[in-house]
């Protein structure tokens, strides 16, 4: 039995992951799929649908890369992983990168091995607490009981925060956002803390909404981004790019329904250059020429990623604020296509 | 000179019925629940206890609603019927996605794979579980050690039969060098011979099977299985391959060679000794830097593996205990037959230890069974996993009872039917031994 | 010619003999096995210090003694957010061993009192336990502990509902104990003029309570030299003298003229700010695990407490009975010493599940080993190699010291056969 079921679930699933090493981008392409790295359900970013399919903010950047690298979007496998064994199914192979909420920092930069090649959310931590709390600013919290969810880089921050400010407080972390959700609705904890992300969509699915604000403080910086291996630059560049160019879109006014006309060549050099009708970016990059055209119309630009996902219209209902573009007075800004 | 003696009653009295408080319900509920003061307190509490339970449960079950397409929507439809912020449950994403929760990630068009998997299970353990039914059974149990994993991942048909072919060979080679150099080397024989066959012979005969006559299903990936199928997956395959690994170590642990008696009982006490979850990171987390580089597993077979030696612990014990219950009559019989040890083993011994076994086994399996919800600990999608999956939707976001009274209802279904079958054979055996 | 003894005839030492005679046999797969087992435990190390190397993380233990960064609202010792992750894992073992103490205890005693109401007479009350029993064993536990969690929380009132003029919810026994969907808040000792501390390096231990422990150590053994000189005079007169007031005064009297002298008083938790402040905070994670892991391995002790009473052969109480020994006393004196050879190694093997039932903790928050170094301290630092195995080796000698002292438990009370 052992050994049957070894043989046929080695036939049947991933029996030699690559090698970690500098050839994910042929890896991939031999493989016919990107394996990539999700969490195992966050509002908004990624959960599975009642088909059972992956929907979510971070899900639709793996489909821009499946549509960039084979013109289908659909030529993803994505693997839920906890925050745990993240960086290490990374490093093993088991996945070519992250798109799982991940906070850039410094040590995991440097220290774990993984490399950040962008930035497509930037977060900050925030508080969420009862109106009837007759708080209005997070100094005000010295010794409330703060609900917060293990295993990130909350904890880190809050720790920092309130001895920053001496004041004390009582932590209950909880393994998951529901739990964590659950007890603060039943009067658990004063304070609600996570990534001001997710805040505004645990607000919107509390039963009373208007009886909780967010408080004004962000207490931390939590840039989220895609995560690599460290030294393979080929594919880093793949992901970078590919973010950027969504990134770009927005900017330069590409949408999913007008990708297919501008393609065909515009006044814009920039445009051209990225939608491939002029110059050789995509072959700089080992892929097709009209790789970010494929990547644009499989999930639109990055604007309408995030009105889709976790925009104003959902009941997520986040504002773009930091995420806007340069433009805008936002942080979101692509490096020049040239 | 017959005296009439006026005292002496010349018929008897009829029998008079006992009296009402001594029969019927009054005398049953004096008997058993009032007897004494002290049983009469304990009688009222429990009934008070009893009354605040259910009072508080059972209107919250019976008057949930059952359609609805989100919780926003039962909110709104509580609001609409009560007004004054009373809720009930919530039956509507049971209904939504109870089929996740049981098949995982399966396309509904494939449901039947499973089912039939657990038939098939079902049939297979059937002989083992109920002696009386015909021995010809043991070649469903065969067949199905090869055909469920096949119908829970999908792929060629020729796969799964080819891999058994192996077995057939491995089977027929221990025979024929047990008959001549002995059973050691039969097993060895035995093992090599299938070993061979499954990693170089099988493939290629599945795929030029394959060719020929084209029968395949669809392949599922790991990561869609999920639900009560991947916690039934894990239990049963973590009981039957542990099941020889667990003898080995049983007979290792009664042995007297010092070395191996040593070695199996320390991985038995080390595997006892630390939490299944912690087994679990080391499936998830680190089994990838034991192996050579490169080397990559699916998580569900890393999970499986690491299931499997916990099992295998605990089942060696038990077995270890059904080794040690056997009358020391019967190692001395074989003993005086003559029997080597492996013959004394697998003629005498293990059938009878095993057979006293099963209870335990059974319990066994419940406890793995019970403990597969660890998983969603380290971000498999099992029952539980499911149930945050489908709180990550904006839909069902915030719901909490509704979810867990449905698995909870499940597990409970499935452990209390096979407990009270271990208690049953539990029962059979023991009047069989006396 | 007596020393004409026939000599076995000498065997020459042949190869083959390591195979075919059993007297080496056994040696042969011996040493096969233990090269087996070693090459193969070879082969895994050496894949994994390749492998550790090659990403740069070989193993290492150094970063125990970083900051560790994070905070842990239940602690035994002190700890706060500065101290080194050596220090949050210690934090953590002792609330397993906390957490795993108090189950074992309320498990035990819901386990005795449930496995006598499951045989009592009442049938109310005896198919009430079956129901408890067959409901919280087939269920698993990680599920009861989350639901314990949220029953808690939702069910006990929440700080601010002590507030105001007309509280919803008022502190009980005396306004001392504080029970909020937060934790239970319980008075604590506290001396008005007290002692100090000794400060063993890693904690504090309060010289109070040592001074107690040992003003009640030596009260016990007063009573005790006391008990065996009444029996001596009671052999040698026949008559037995009162021991009862001597022994009660031995052991209650010294610790309260000292608890006077160190003017002892009762700390009670106040509503100040957001929460309860001072006494002793049981958290709600804590009360929860406590709570769901007690049920649950309840449900297995009170099934061992009635097939013990009942594998008693049932003319062990009717011989006693019919001696005219009092129910109670049989059952004390007579069925139980019996059952309890049956009881103990169950009782054993329930003991270690739930400490490593424990480990669930991580799932509601409670900051146990798991939670602390297998848990955020690994994600902290990346070292999950170091982490999960220190973990892992920590259980195993917890598990291994309740087995080992519950064996010497069982081989005292172990029937002494022929």
């Amino acid at each position: 039995m052992k050994t049957s079921i070894f043989i046929s679930a080695l036939a049947a699933a991933v029996a030699l992951g690559g090698l970690a090493s500098a050839q994910t981008l042929d890896d991939v392409k031999a493989r016919g799929k990107i394996n990539c790295g999700v969490t195992e359900g966050t509002l908004g970013f990624s959960a599975r649908d009642g088909e059972g399919k992956h929907q979510g903010f971070d899900v639709d950047f793996c489909r821009a890369l499946g549509a960039a690298i084979f013109g289908d979007s659909e030529a993803v496998e994505y693997i839920e992983l906890s925050s745990k064994n993240r960086f290490t199914a990374l490093s093993a192979g088991q996945v070519d990168l992250l798109y799982r909420t991940t906070t850039w920092t410094f040590s995991r930069d440097v220290d774990l091995k993984t490399s950040f090649v962008g930035v497509n959310y930037y977060d900050g931590q925030g508080f969420l607490v009862p109106t009837g709390l007759g708080v209005s600013s997070a100094k005000e919290l010295d010794g409330a009981t703060v609900c917060i969810e293990t295993g990130t880089t909350t904890e880190l921050n809050l720790a920092d925060f309130f001895r920053v400010n001496g004041m004390s407080y009582t932590p209950l972390p909880v393994g998951g956002t529901t739990e964590a959700k659950a007890l603060f609705e039943e009067g658990a904890c004063d304070v609600y803390t996570t990534d001001a992300s997710a805040l505004a969509g645990v607000r919107a699915s509390l039963k009373d909404p208007a009886a909780f604000q967010i408080l004004p403080e962000i207490v931390s910086k939590e840039p989220l981004g895609p995560t690599v291996r460290h030294g393979d630059d080929q594919w880093g560049d793949v992901v970078r790019w590919t973010q950027n160019a969504l990134v770009a879109a927005e900017e330069l006014g590409v949408t999913s329904a007008n990708v297919a006309e501008l393609a065909n060549g515009t006044d814009n050099p920039e445009i051209n250059r990225m939608l491939g009708s002029e110059g050789a970016l995509g072959a700089m990059l080992n892929l097709d020429a009209d790789w970010a055209a494929r990547a644009i119309a499989a999930t639109g630009n990055y604007g309408e990623i995030f009105e889709r996902n976790i925009g104003e219209n959902t009941p997520i209902g986040l504002a773009r604020g930091l995420n806007a573009q340069w433009t805008q007075g936002g942080l979101q800004y692509s490096p020049p296509f040239r | 000179m017959a005296r009439e003696i006026a005292f002496v009653r010349s018929e008897m009295l009829g029998e008079k019925p006992p009296p009402a408080s001594i029969v019927g319900v009054q005398g049953w509920i004096k008997d058993n629940l009032f007897s004494s003061v002290s049983n009469s307190i304990l009688t009222v509490v429990a009934l008070y206890l009893v009354f605040v339970i259910l009072s508080g449960i059972l209107p919250w079950i019976f008057l949930g609603i059952w359609n609805a397409e989100s919780l926003a929507e039962c909110r709104e439809i509580f609001a609409e019927r009560y007004g004054d912020g009373t809720e009930y449950a919530c039956w509507a994403v049971v209904k939504a996605r109870w089929h996740q929760i049981v098949f995982g990630y399966y396309s509904p068009d494939q449901y039947w794979r499973p089912i039939l998997g657990f038939i098939l299970i079902a049939v297979s353990i059937a002989p083992i579980l109920f002696p009386k039914l015909p021995k010809k059974l043991f070649f469903v149990s065969f067949a199905s050690l090869f055909l469920y994993p096949w119908l829970i991942w999908g792929g060629s048909f020729w796969t799964p039969i080819t891999a058994a072919l192996g077995a057939v060979i491995g089977f027929f080679a221990y025979r024929y060098v047990t008959e001549r150099f002995g059973f050691l080397f039969g097993v060895l024989a035995g093992c090599a011979a299938a070993l061979i066959w499954w990693s170089f012979i099988s493939g290629f005969a599945a795929s030029a099977l394959q060719s020929a006559i084209p029968a395949t299903i669809a392949q599922v990936s790991s990561l869609n299985l999920a639900g009560f199928v991947l916690s039934i997956t894990i239990g049963i395959v973590a009981i039957v391959a542990s099941l020889p690994i667990a003898i080995v170590l049983a007979l290792g642990r009664q042995s007297d060679m010092w070395i191996v008696n040593k070695l199996c009982t320390g991985f038995i006490e080390t595997i006892r000794g630390v939490p299944l979850i912690t087994l679990l990171f080391v499936a998830t987390v680190l089994l990838n830097y034991f192996l050579p580089r490169g080397v990559e597993f699916d998580v569900i077979l890393r999970v499986n593996i690491l299931v499997t030696l916990f099992t295998a612990a605990y089942i060696a014990e038990v077995i270890r205990g059904g080794l040690a219950a056997l009358p020391k009559g019967q190692y001395e019989a074989a003993d005086a037959l003559g029997l080597t040890y492996w013959q004394a083993q697998r003629q005498i011994i293990l059938p009878q230890a095993l057979k006293i076994s099963i209870p335990g086994i059974v319990s066994n399996f419940i406890s793995v069974f019970k403990d597969t919800t660890l998983v969603s600990i380290v971000a498999l999608n099992d029952p539980l996993g499911i149930a945050n999956n489908i709180r990550a939707n904006s839909d069902w976001n915030g719901i909490v009872w509704e979810l867990y009274g449905f698995i909870a209802l499940i597990f409970w279904v499935v452990c209390f039917s096979m407990s009270r079958y271990s208690m049953y054979l539990e029962r059979k055996l023991q009047t069989g031994h006396r | 010619m007596a020393d004409q003894t026939i000599q076995p005839p000498r065997e020459s030492f042949n190869l083959s003999m390591l195979l075919y005679d059993q007297r080496y046999r056994g040696l042969t797969i011996q040493v096969v096995v233990l090269i087996l087992v070693l090459s193969g435990f070879f082969w895994l190390a050496n894949n994994a210090a390749t492998n550790l190397a090659a990403i740069g993380k070989p193993i290492r233990f150094d970063f125990m003694d970083d900051t560790a960064g994070y905070d842990i609202s239940q602690h035994l010792i002190e700890y706060n957010s500065t101290d080194s992750h050596g220090r949050a894992t210690l934090v953590g073992l002792m609330n397993t061993l906390l957490v795993a103490f108090m189950g074992c205890v309320t498990a035990t005693i819901i386990g005795v009192v449930g496995g006598v109401l499951r045989l009592s007479n009442n049938w109310l009350v005896s198919r009430l336990m079956t129901l408890y029993v067959e409901i919280f064993r087939n269920v698993p536990v990680l599920l009861w502990i989350l639901v314990c969690m949220f029953t808690f929380t939702a069910l006990a009132p929440q700080p601010r509902e002590f507030r105001g003029e007309n509280p919803e919810a008022t502190m009980k026994m005396w306004d001392s104990v504080a029970v909020t969907n937060r934790g239970i808040y319980l008075p604590e000792p506290l001396f008005s003029r007290p002692l100090g501390d000794i400060d063993i390096g890693v904690f504090k231990i309060s010289i109070e309570l040592l001074v107690l422990l040992g003003l009640l150590a030596g009260g016990i053994l007063f009573a005790r030299w006391n008990a065996a000189r009444a029996n001596k005079i009671q052999a040698e007169t026949g008559e037995r003298p009162t021991t009862i007031w001597m022994a009660v005064a031995a052991i209650v009297i010294p610790p309260i003229v000292v608890l006077i002298a160190l003017g002892f008083h009762v700390g009670k938790p106040e509503l100040t700010g957001f929460n309860f402040q001072g006494g002793i905070n049981m958290s709600a994670p804590l009360i929860a695990l406590w709570l769901g892991l007690s049920l649950y391995t309840g449900t297995y002790i009170v099934e061992a407490v009635r097939s013990g009473i009942e594998s008693v052969n049932k003319g062990q109480a009717e011989a006693a009975s019919a001696l005219g020994i009092r129910p109670g006393r049989t059952m004390k004196l007579v069925v139980l010493p019996q059952a309890l050879r049956v009881i103990l190694p169950q009782l054993t093997s329930q003991y270690l599940n739930l400490t490593k039932n424990s480990s669930l903790a991580i799932a509601i928050g409670y900051m146990d080993l798991v939670a602390t170094l297998g848990g955020i301290t690994l994600n902290q630092t990346g070292r999950e190699m170091e982490t999960i195995l220190m973990t892992m080796g920590i259980y195993l000698t917890i598990s291994l010291l309740i087995s080992f002292s519950m064996t010497r438990f069982e081989n005292r009370v172990k029937l002494v056969e022929r």
